[in-house]
C-alpha cells in the first residue's frame, strides 16, 4: 500500500525515470550492436582475431559495474558524471553477449549451406547478407535479448553517477532507510527486464519459423535478482572473529575515517577489532547493527531522528541527542557522547559566484533561483529534512528541477559548472579545495547532525572498556578537524589509517 | 585438363592428370573415397586451383577466370544439397537468377518451369520450406537450383548418395529424362558403378591420382 501510494505521489517522476532508464539501455544496446555485430562476424570468420576479441569482451564483463564507472569517470570525452559515461559502461557490458552470440550463430550454420552458396558464385558479401546473417539472426537476437536484460539491471547502478533512471530510487531508498523507495525502483526495473525478455523472445521465435526455444534468460534473470537481493541482505555479514569488536561505517570518506577512528581507539585499548567499513548507506548500517553483524558505527543525530527513527525533527542539539539516545536505548543500542563536530547539510555555491553576486545566506538564493540549477545527493532530495523542507522554509522555487547524484559527485559537478547550487556536508574537505562557499542557514532550518558513536548494548556490557575508550573521544573533533581529515583523504589522497593515527597522536 | 597435379596437406591427390570433356558430354567419375573425385570437380569451378598444370574451361585457364563469373556459369549439386533453410523452395531455385539480377517475373517463371521439370508441381511445392520436404524432394530442388540460369556445365557431387535405393532409382531415371531435354555438359561423381554406367557417356575410374576411362557403351 505504501508502495502504491509512493508511485501515485511520484507518478511524473517515476515516468521520467523509466524513460531515462530505457534511454540508457536502448542507446547502449544500439551502439553495442553496431560494434558487436561486426566484431562477432570477424570473430567467426577469423578465429585468430576472434579469440582475443572474445577474451577482451569477457574481461570487460567481469569488472564490477561500480568499479568500471570509477575507471571511466576521469577519462576525457566519455568521463564526467551524467548519462554519457553510463552508456559507455553499459555498452561494454552488452558487447560480450552480442559478440559471442553472433560468432556462435555464424559458426553453427550447416557448412554444406555455405559450400552451396560459394559454389553457386556468391561473393563473400552476398554470402554474408543473404545466407549467413539471416541464418544467424535468431542467435544474434538472443544475444541482444541477454544484453538488454543485463543492461536493464546494470543501468540501476548508473544512478550512482548521476545518470538517473530507476536506480535513483534504489540508491535513495538505501540511504533513506526506506525499503518502500527501494522497491519503487526495483520493481519497475524487474518488470522492464521481463517485458524486454518476452518481446525479444517473441522476435527470436518469429525469426526462426518452427524452431521453438525455451527462454533461458528468464530463470537466469530471476536467479541474478535473487543473488543481488541476497548479496544486499548479506552486506556486512561476514565471518568476524568471535571475540573481536566489529566496527562498521557508511560508504563515504568521513564515515570511513570515523570507523577507522573507532577501530584504532579500541585497538589502543588492547581490543581486537574487525573492520567492516564502506558498508553502504544509513539503511545498511542500521540493519547491520540491529542484526548484530556489526557492533559499532558512527551515526549523526539528525539522520538518526529523521531517516532511521522517523521522528519529528528536533532543532535543539541537546534535546536531539536525548531523543536519539532514548530511542536507540529501547532497541538495545547505546548512544555514546557526541564526538564534537556538527556535520549539518550545507548549501554550497561556487566561491566566485558568492563574491560576484554577494551571496551570504540561503535567503540570498532567491535572487538567482529562476536561473540556477540545483544538484543534490539522494538523501537530500528525498528526506523530509532535505530539499522539500528547505524549499518551504525559505520559499525557494528553482525553475530547473534538481539533478540527483551521488553525494561525492555534487561538489565536482558544482565546480565544473554543471549545477550552480548544491546541498553538501558542512565538513566536506572539498569545499575549501574546490574554492566553494557555504551559505549561512539564517533561518536555522537544518537540524543538528552531531556525530555520535552507536554501540550494541550487549557489547558495552561484555566489554566495559569499549565505552570507556570511546567516551574519551567525546568533544575532541571540531568541524575544522573533520574538514582537515576529509581533505587529507579526498584532496591529498592520503591513507585513511595514517590520517587517523596522526589525529589520535595529536590528541594524546 | 592437362598435367594437373593437386596435393592437400602434403598428400598428392591428383597427379599428372589429363582429361578432355566435350561440350554436351556426360562424364561419370567413380573411385574409392578419398580418390580425388570431389577435388576434380572443385578444380573445374575454381573452388580449388591446381598446384601444377592447367584446368581449361571454354578454352580459358581457370586461373584467368573470375571465380564468381565461372561459378555462376557452372551448376553444382552437392551430396548434402545445402538448401538454404531460411528460403522457400522457389526462392532457393531462383537464387542464382537473383544474384544475376533477373527481374522478378522472369525469376519466378524460371523457378516454376524448373520445379515442373524436376517433378515438383510449383502449385504445391513453391512456397514450402526445405525442412518440409523429403530427402528425395530436396535433392530435386538441388538439381533445379543448379540448372536455374541454364549453365553450360553442371557438376554433381554424389547427387543421389544420401538417398534410399528406391528414391535413388527414381531420381536416376528422372535425371536421364532431364538430360535429354537439356544437353548440358555434365560431370558427376558417384561411388555406384550402375549409376555411373547408366548416366555417363563415359565412365572414368580414379585411382591413386590417375584416371582411366571405360567406354560406357562397351560395358552395357
Amino acid at each position: 500500500m505504501r508502495l502504491l501510494n509512493f508511485w501515485m505521489t511520484h507518478g511524473a517522476e517515476l515516468g521520467a525515470m523509466i524513460e531515462r532508464h530505457l534511454f540508457l539501455v536502448l542507446w547502449s544496446t544500439v551502439v553495442a550492436i553496431a560494434i558487436g555485430l561486426p566484431a562477432g562476424i570477424v570473430a567467426a570468420h577469423r578465429p585468430r582475431i576472434g579469440r582475443p576479441l572474445l577474451a577482451a569482451a569477457s574481461i570487460a564483463q567481469t569488472i564490477p559495474s561500480l568499479a568500471l564507472l570509477g575507471f571511466l569517470l576521469p577519462l576525457p570525452f566519455i568521463g564526467g558524471i551524467g548519462p554519457r559515461i553510463a552508456i559507455v559502461a553499459l555498452i561494454l557490458y552488452a558487447l560480450l553477449p552480442i559478440v559471442r552470440s553472433t560468432a556462435a550463430g555464424l559458426r553453427s550454420i550447416d557448412p554444406s549451406v555455405i559450400d552451396a552458396g560459394i559454389a553457386m558464385g556468391m561473393t563473400p558479401r552476398q554470402l554474408l547478407w543473404l545466407v549467413e546473417l539471416p541464418l544467424a539472426l535468431p542467435s544474434i537476437v538472443s544475444g541482444i535479448r541477454i544484453a538488454t536484460i543485463v543492461g536493464i539491471g546494470t543501468a540501476t547502478i548508473a544512478a550512482a553517477i548521476g545518470a538517473g533512471g530507476l536506480g535513483e530510487y534504489i540508491f535513495r531508498g538505501l540511504s533513506m532507510v526506506d525499503s518502500t523507495v527501494i522497491l519503487a525502483g526495483a520493481i519497475p526495473a524487474a518488470l522492464l527486464a521481463l517485458v524486454a525478455d518476452g518481446v525479444l523472445t517473441w522476435v527470436e521465435r518469429r525469426l526462426a519459423p518452427g524452431r521453438h526455444r525455451l527462454s533461458r534468460a528468464a530463470p537466469a534473470a530471476v536467479a541474478a535478482a535473487s543473488v543481488l537481493v541476497a548479496a544486499l541482505a548479506a552486506a556486512g555479514i561476514g565471518s568476524a572473529r568471535p571475540d573481536a569488536i566489529v566496527v562498521g561505517s557508511k560508504n563515504f570518506t568521513e564515515q570511513v575515517l570515523l570507523g577507522e577512528l573507532l577501530a584504532q581507539t579500541l585497538e589502543r585499548r588492547g581490543l581486537t577489532v574487525t573492520r567492516r567499513l564502506n558498508l553502504g548507506g544509513s539503511f545498511i548500517c542500521d540493519r547491520a547493527i540491529r542484526a548484530g553483524d556489526i557492533d559499532a558505527y558512527v551515526e549523526y543525530t539528525g539522520t538518526a531522528l529523521a531517516a532511521i527513527l522517523k521522528q519529528p525533527i528536533v532543532k535543539e542539539p541537546e534535546a536531539a541527542f536525548t531523543a536519539v539516545r532514548d530511542a536507540y536505548g529501547r532497541a538495545g543500542l547505546s548512544v555514546l557522547p557526541p564526538l564534537g563536530f556538527n556535520n549539518t547539510f550545507a548549501i554550497v555555491v561556487r566561491g566566485a559566484d558568492a563574491t560576484a553576486l554577494d551571496l551570504r545566506t540561503i535567503d540570498d538564493l532567491r535572487r538567482v533561483e529562476t536561473r540556477w540549477r540545483p544538484g543534490f545527493g539522494y538523501e537530500f532530495a528525498e528526506r523530509t529534512d532535505g530539499y522539500a523542507g528547505l524549499a518551504s522554509a525559505y520559499g525557494l522555487h528553482f525553475t530547473t528541477p534538481p539533478r540527483v547524484m551521488d553525494l561525492d559527485l555534487v561538489y565536482r559537478a558544482l565546480a565544473s559548472r554543471q549545477v550552480d547550487v548544491i546541498a553538501g556536508d558542512a565538513t566536506s574537505g572539498l569545499i575549501k579545495a574546490l574554492d566553494l562557499a557555504m551559505l549561512t542557514d539564517n533561518r536555522r532550518y537544518f537540524p543538528p547532525y552531531h556525530a555520535v558513536p552507536i554501540v550494541r548494548s550487549a557489547v558495552v556490557l561484555a566489554h566495559p572498556e569499549v565505552r570507556e575508550a570511546l567516551a574519551q573521544l567525546a568533544g575532541t573533533i571540531s568541524e575544522d578537524d573533520m574538514r582537515a581529515m576529509n581533505a587529507a583523504v579526498d584532496v591529498e589522497h592520503r591513507d585513511v589509517a595514517a590520517t587517523v593515527r596522526e589525529f589520535l597522536a595529536r590528541l594524546d | 585438363m592437362a598435367g594437373v597435379r593437386f596435393s592437400y596437406a602434403g598428400r598428392v591427390v591428383l597427379d599428372n592428370l589429363d582429361l578432355a570433356i566435350r561440350a554436351g558430354e556426360s562424364v561419370a567419375l567413380v573411385g574409392r573415397s578419398g580418390a580425388g573425385k570431389s577435388t576434380l570437380l572443385k578444380l573445374i569451378n575454381r573452388l580449388l586451383l591446381p598446384d601444377a598444370g592447367a584446368v581449361m574451361v571454354h578454352g580459358r585457364d581457370t586461373r584467368d577466370w573470375d571465380p564468381i563469373a565461372l561459378r555462376r556459369r557452372t551448376g553444382y549439386v552437392l551430396q548434402e544439397i545445402g538448401l538454404f533453410p531460411h528460403l522457400t523452395v522457389e526462392e532457393n531455385v531462383a537464387l542464382v537468377p537473383r544474384l544475376e539480377g533477373w527481374p522478378d517475373a522472369r525469376r519466378r517463371a524460371r523457378a516454376h518451369e524448373l520445379l515442373e521439370l524436376v517433378g515438383l508441381p510449383p502449385a504445391e511445392f513453391a512456397a514450402r520450406w526445405p525442412r518440409e520436404l523429403s530427402g528425395g524432394q530436396r535433392q530435386r530442388v538441388g538439381v533445379a537450383r543448379a540448372l536455374a540460369v541454364d549453365p553450360p556445365i553442371v557438376l554433381m557431387d554424389e547427387p543421389f548418395g544420401a538417398l534410399d535405393s528406391i528414391t535413388r532409382q527414381e531420381l536416376r531415371s528422372e535425371f536421364q529424362r532431364i538430360r535429354h531435354h537439356l544437353r548440358q555438359t555434365v560431370v558427376f561423381v558417384t561411388h555406384d558403378m550402375d549409376e555411373a554406367f547408366a548416366l555417363g557417356d563415359r565412365v572414368g575410374v580414379l585411382e591413386t591420382g590417375h584416371l582411366t576411362f571405360t567406354p560406357a557403351a562397351a560395358a552395357r
